[in-house]
């Protein structure tokens, strides 16, 4: 991997770390309303100043972190358990499964991706599993397909073959053969798509379609937030670059991915 | 809609009206069959009908797009050729990350900074608004920032397939000029990918519309969306996410049909394939 690819590792190491340990590195309640230092421009105090209700931006940001980066993984990870899934079951059974699943899988990804998840969130009441769910039900679709097409090269394998004549049945051979043969291309892929879902979260939340007020998370302090633009800018600032370089350390990590697994996906949507 | 203290009686007469105390399945019929006469329902607050407000904001938001284009295109075709053509340089690594920034950096952020910089400091523009060419700008510009990212990322992609191609050692061989190769062998060669990515991506523009008409107050598709949205009025964001999504697909199937002019090597197979 290259120097770039590393460093991004290493930032976003450092960001998930600020994150989990909000509590002992923020020293401020995130949603306390102190109305004895509303507005303040960063300074000692406050390092990145307060907010219109004189809240802690830097400890609104550290705790906002832990919803976003946690809502994007989660989405991350169950849009590749029901790729893997649905992926496995079309590729290695075929026929006439495989055509209407992929008909299914072309359909979701020929929608603009932004629009169908706003389209989900708002069935379901806003909040954090809203935005999961609906990031997860346009996600999957490009997992399994590429796990279909990586399964329909494998079960021609010998090992396959080899496999089945010793009486290992369809479930034993998916799972126990198939599967952890797919589990790299899953991990790459998912490093690939992460920036986007980073990103979808935030437009999410700034759509006011995620977790709501008084809890921070770092597109909604934008929303909130950008009233004050001309008088505070920091308010709207500093969520917007957390945003900003999480999403480009998750970019670069994943063309660093691609380009070492020479892997040819589409992976911005 | 009525607030939290109405009376029963009010609520009532409201389910009746929108036809909300029917069952499930039917209201979901009657939802299809409106449209597919091509209607999307009233709103619940204004009670116009969303078809006529969505063609009221159609130009809006088209023109928008089409500012966004005329910015993001050339600008990333530039981008991506210099990166290509001076591949693997401190050049190409300057002009790459610059348009990873611009896929990384949410609209809704960048809207902000620009209107901040230019019209409450510079004071050049108007912050936000419906109008003129000069209200057209500052989110034309946001919304041309992810699109340029991707149109110069392809065009770079595209240019490094083509100037590794046997035909562009030929040309060289033959003692062309590298401008003359550059221009006429690989770009003529490039801009069929390269042009029908850009009728693909044509969604980001959409996905970006929600945003950046908010931010600005254009009076366009996206705007309506997101007021929809806040206000709860479903037919509204119903309307919005079903004509947006047609647009787009439309606009995928016609790209599609394009290429086949476009490059005549590439043909529809039979099979469906």
């Amino acid at each position: 991997m290259k120097t770039a690819g590393k460093v991004s590792v290493a930032i976003l190491l450092i960001l998930s770390l600020l994150s989990i340990f909000a509590p002992a590195m923020s020293g401020y309640d995130p949603d306390k309303i102190d109305l004895e230092s509303l507005k303040e421009p960063p300074g000692f105090q406050h390092p990145l100043g307060t907010d219109n209700k004189g809240r802690d931006i830097l400890s609104r940001i550290l705790y906002g972190g832990r919803i976003s980066l946690t809502v994007a993984l989660a989405a991350a990870m169950s849009s590749m358990g029901i790729g893997l899934l649905i992926g496995l079951a079309s590729g290695y059974f075929g026929g006439k499964a495989d055509m209407i699943i992929m008909a299914f899988v072309d359909l979701i990804l020929s929608f603009p991706a932004l629009l169908l998840a706003i389209g989900i969130s708002i069935i379901l009441t806003p909040g954090v599993y809203t935005v999961m769910i609906a990031i997860a039900s346009v996600g999957w679709a490009s997992f399994a397909r590429l796990i279909r097409g990586h399964i329909m090269v494998l079960r021609e394998a010998a090992f396959v073959e080899a496999a089945r004549s010793l009486g290992c049945g369809s479930a034993g051979v998916v799972f126990r053969h198939l599967m952890p043969q797919c589990v790299p291309l899953l991990l790459v892929m998912g490093g690939i798509k992460m920036g986007s879902y980073i990103l979808t979260e935030a437009s999410l939340s700034f759509l006011g379609l995620g977790a709501q007020p008084p809890t921070a998370t770092w597109g909604a302090m934008i929303n909130a937030n950008r009233a004050y633009i001309s008088s505070a800018p920091w308010m709207v600032f500093f969520p917007g670059l957390m945003i900003a370089v999480t999403a480009l350390c998750f970019n670069i990590l994943g063309d660093a991915l691609r380009d070492k697994y020479d892997l040819n996906i589409k992976g911005y949507g | 809609m009525v607030g939290e203290r109405a009376q029963p009686e009010v609520v009532e007469s409201i389910r009746k009206e929108l036809g909300s105390d029917k069952n499930v399945l039917i209201q979901y019929f009657g939802y299809v069959k409106l449209l597919l006469r091509g209607e999307f329902g009233r709103s619940y607050y204004t009670n116009r009908k969303v078809f006529d407000d969505l063609l009221l904001k159609f130009p809006n938001t088209f023109k928008l797009a089409l500012g966004a284009m005329l910015i993001a295109i050339p600008s990333g075709l530039l981008l991506g050729f210099f990166a290509a053509v001076k591949r693997d340089t401190l050049t190409d690594r300057l002009l790459s990350s610059i348009s990873m920034a611009g896929l990384s950096i949410p609209v809704f952020w960048s809207g902000l900074l620009i209107m901040l910089f230019f019209s409450l400091w510079l004071k050049l523009l108007p912050p936000s608004g419906t109008g003129n060419i000069r209200f057209l700008v500052l989110p034309s510009l946001t919304l041309s920032l992810p699109a340029l990212a991707v149109v110069s990322r392809i065009m770079r992609t595209a240019m490094i397939e083509i100037l590794d191609a046997p035909f562009v050692a030929t040309a060289r061989a033959k003692g062309l000029s590298e401008t003359r190769i550059n221009s006429i062998h690989v770009l003529r060669n490039v801009l069929i990918p390269v042009v029908t990515i850009i009728g693909l991506d044509f969604g980001s523009y959409l996905n970006g519309a929600v945003l950046t008409e908010t931010i600005f107050g254009w009076d366009g598709i996206g705007r309506f969306t997101m007021e929809g949205i806040i206000k709860r009025d479903y037919p509204v964001i119903m309307g919005c996410v079903i004509s947006g999504t047609f647009f787009f697909v439309m606009i995928n199937l016609l790209v599609d049909i394009l290429y086949h002019y476009l490059d005549p090597r590439i043909r529809f197979s039979e099979d469906g394939g």
